[in-house]
């Protein structure tokens, strides 16, 4: 078991409890797409989220940093209350990573310069130690020789490897995942998982939106299905494989599942 | 899979069917007859019927048109002379293009207008200065551009008002006392000065920013939190700072004769307006588009409404109404000069057509770039600066250039309210007798041309450039 020194550091000082969900609900408009949705992952779980498309897995981990708000319950992330309070988002922000379906890396700025443009103007950190902590994490990421180049020069893998990198270099104590392999070659999906699982390794508290159930079976702690809103089944993977309990779950596996 | 559907009937493969690539087979050039010359001859000029008519009215267009050009403006010209005598075809003996004569007769008029002739070498000193600041910052290869970009918007524009008007402002009042003014009298101006400063001028600047900076600190303060308020008191205190620096350095009296702006003219005029107008309205026109797509409504209310107006009123009703109507509306004793006036409503109404195309540029930025931004925990004003106004304004760099390029033709419209700029003052020059010729007004627009041309091709070149720099770092 391989464990970052930065990583370890980072978590070290992190609370118990790294995310609360209290009696969350959500509407879009008139849609109830979070229906009392009550969830803790204590710190270095991993989690893994999957369920049929708009069952609102998605959206609850948007919740988790405030790309999405939420109209009633309690989120509370490493300690903090999200609230209307610009602060608390700025903070929660500070402490949690994300990765999307897309990548979203900024095509105008250079491998690096994506991974230093966080860390130089929300911490204030100097170029050369920001540039330092980037490329130590584009050599975990296993791709440290393609720091100048610019995301377009890149496979998607490597995309969304670096856009891994550009969220550790905030050094956050949680990393999401929102369906990371989903936009990938299948050559390419492995690369990706394999960063992922290191990352787990190093101890890192990860929420996954996944239907990678490899990976699920290699490192989640939990894992968690959800349809129409609603959590409907948590168990942990070996159970949540071999016997699962809820009808809509066993449908869903089936399907998947070959 | 399900086992309800039925099995697919499989023919088995014959042996000969099956196949195993044996090796990777190198790449191989491609055939002499699709590459060299005679390809793209056949490619581009007589592929097809329509091309080779295509072809055929092309040189037909340029041998009917540029054969007389190069034979008015080079073969038959005249090119020395010192009155129309020399331009007459009766007097030469031969038919005359164009009378250049003409032109260098009247070339200090279409520079400096009507700038004395003895000051002329502070215009001079300004194109100088200008360019010498201006190239570098457009080469990329060199350094310091920070350094460089400060220079040329922040010191550039101070040293050029001082040199081009002469310096000296007379300012009498600032905030407290153009309000006091209205309420009880003349509150500072008893005040002498002091080697050329107006004390009460200062006296009155001095307790304005303190006032404006309070009021920002406890607004602040009660709105967003007991946290904002000194920050709130630094941003302002240090822009009226500025403010104060930069009136403090026009203010000083370097000993050079006022020149009014109403002996301003040619060349110096339209570099002026153009200038002005672009540099101002490119920020101005990114404040706007983002005030347009902001979520508080009184923002965005009044940036549309701001929009709206100057894109539907005609530049030309903006000029008149700045000059000749304001007047009329503001108190006596308050004056602004007539090309302050001018300038100022060509940059208005450029900010406005800019904010436009800006907004195009930000509109086409996916939701993803925001997202991603976000969740690095980029507040919304760096994310605008460091990643969507970046891309955004990459984007609509040809919508950009397209407005600049407008807007230095458009400066001519400013003769209609009576201050010549280049045309302007090549049409005064048309009323001289002592150069009247069949071929002068000819030689006249024709040199017009050729520099509103340079400068217009010019920009177009560049932003060409600059997109093609900027696409080749990004692209595959």
């Amino acid at each position: 078991m391989s464990t970052d020194p930065i990583i370890a550091q980072t978590e070290a000082t992190a609370p118990k409890i790294a995310v609360e969900l209290v009696g969350v609900n959500k509407w879009y408009g008139d849609f109830h797409v979070l229906r009392d949705v009550n969830l803790t992952v204590e710190r270095g779980e991993r989690l893994v989220i999957c369920g049929p498309s708009g069952s609102g897995k998605s959206t609850l981990i948007r919740c988790i940093n405030r790309l999405e708000e939420h109209q009633k319950g309690r989120i509370v992330v490493d300690g903090i209350e999200l609230t209307d309070d610009l602060k608390h988002i700025d903070q929660v922000r500070r402490e949690v990573g994300m990765c999307f379906q897309h990548f979203n890396l900024f095509p105008h700025l250079t491998i690096l310069e994506n991974c230093t443009l966080a860390p130089m103007w929300v911490r204030k950190m100097p170029k050369k130690e920001a540039e330092d902590l980037a490329m130590h994490f584009l050599e975990k990421v296993k791709i440290p020789h393609q720091a100048h180049k610019y995301p377009g020069q890149l496979s998607g893998g490597q995309q969304q490897r670096v856009a891994i990198a550009r969220a550790l270099c905030m050094r956050p104590r949680i990393m999401l995942f929102d369906e990371p392999t989903s936009a990938l070659d299948p050559e390419m999906v492995k690369e990706v998982l394999d960063t992922m699982v290191s990352l787990a390794h190093d101890g890192m508290t990860m929420l996954c939106v996944t239907h990678e159930m490899g990976f699920a079976r290699q490192v989640a702690n939990r894992v968690i299905f959800m349809d129409a809103g609603q959590i409907i089944e948590m168990n942990e993977p070996n159970a949540f494989f071999s016997n699962p309990q809820h009808e809509r779950t066993k449908l869903f596996l089936s399907q998947i599942l070959h | 899979m399900s086992d309800t559907t039925a099995p697919l009937s499989r023919p088995g493969v014959s042996p000969a069917q099956a196949f195993v690539s044996a090796a990777l087979r190198e790449p191989e050039p491609a055939p002499v007859s699709t590459r060299g010359p005679v390809l793209w001859v056949r490619q581009h000029l007589v592929g097809s019927v329509p091309q080779v008519l295509l072809t055929l009215f092309g040189i037909w267009l340029v041998y009917v048109t540029v054969p007389p050009l190069i034979k008015f403006f080079l073969i038959d010209a005249v090119w020395t002379g010192t009155s129309r005598e020399a331009c007459l075809p009766e007097k030469v003996g031969r038919p005359v293009g164009a009378c250049w004569p003409f032109i260098w007769a009247k070339m200090d008029q279409l520079l400096y207008g009507f700038y004395p002739a003895s000051e002329r070498w502070r215009v001079n000193v300004v194109y100088a200065l200008g360019a010498i600041l201006l190239l570098p910052l457009l080469i990329q290869k060199l350094p310091g551009k920070r350094l460089n970009a400060i220079a040329f918007f922040g010191v550039f524009p101070v040293v050029a008002f001082v040199l081009l008007t002469g310096g000296n402002l007379d300012m009498q009042r600032f905030l407290v006392g153009s309000i006091g003014s209205i309420g009880f009298g003349d509150l500072f101006t008893s005040g002498g000065s002091v080697q050329g400063l107006r004390a009460s001028f200062w006296i009155d600047f001095v307790v304005s920013t303190v006032i404006v900076t309070a009021i920002a600190f406890l607004v602040s303060r009660f709105v967003a939190g007991p946290e904002a308020g000194p920050a709130a008191a630094k941003a302002t205190l240090s822009m009226l700072g500025l403010l104060g620096l930069i009136i403090f350095a026009m203010d000083i009296d370097l000993g050079l004769p006022q020149v009014e702006t109403r002996l301003w003219g040619g060349l110096l005029v339209t570099l002026v307006i153009a200038v002005t107008g672009i540099t101002v309205s490119l920020p101005f026109g990114i404040l706007l588009a983002l005030g347009r797509r902001s979520k508080l409504p009184l923002v965005k209310a009044l940036s549309i409404i701001f929009i709206e107006f100057w894109r539907g009123v005609p530049l030309i009703t903006v000029l008149f109404f700045a000059t000749y109507m304001l007047p009329l509306f503001l108190p006596g004793r308050f004056t602004i000069d007539g090309l302050l006036r001018a300038l100022v409503g060509v940059a208005l109404f450029a900010s406005a057509y800019m904010a436009e195309v800006v907004r195009g540029g930000l509109q086409a930025i996916p939701k993803g770039q925001y997202e991603g931004a976000m969740a690095l925990g980029l507040r919304p004003g760096l994310m605008m600066r460091l990643v969507v106004l970046p891309q955004a304004l990459k984007m609509v760099i040809p919508g950009i250039v397209n407005n600049f390029i407008g807007l230095f033709k458009d400066t001519t419209l400013v003769l209609i309210v009576s201050i010549f700029d280049l045309l302007g003052s090549m049409r005064a020059a048309f009323t001289d007798p002592s150069w009247a010729s069949p071929t002068t007004l000819f030689t006249g627009f024709g040199f017009a041309g050729i520099i509103y041309f340079v400068f217009c091709f010019g920009m177009s070149r560049y932003s060409m450039a600059l997109e093609k720099r900027l696409d080749r770092a990004q692209r595959h």
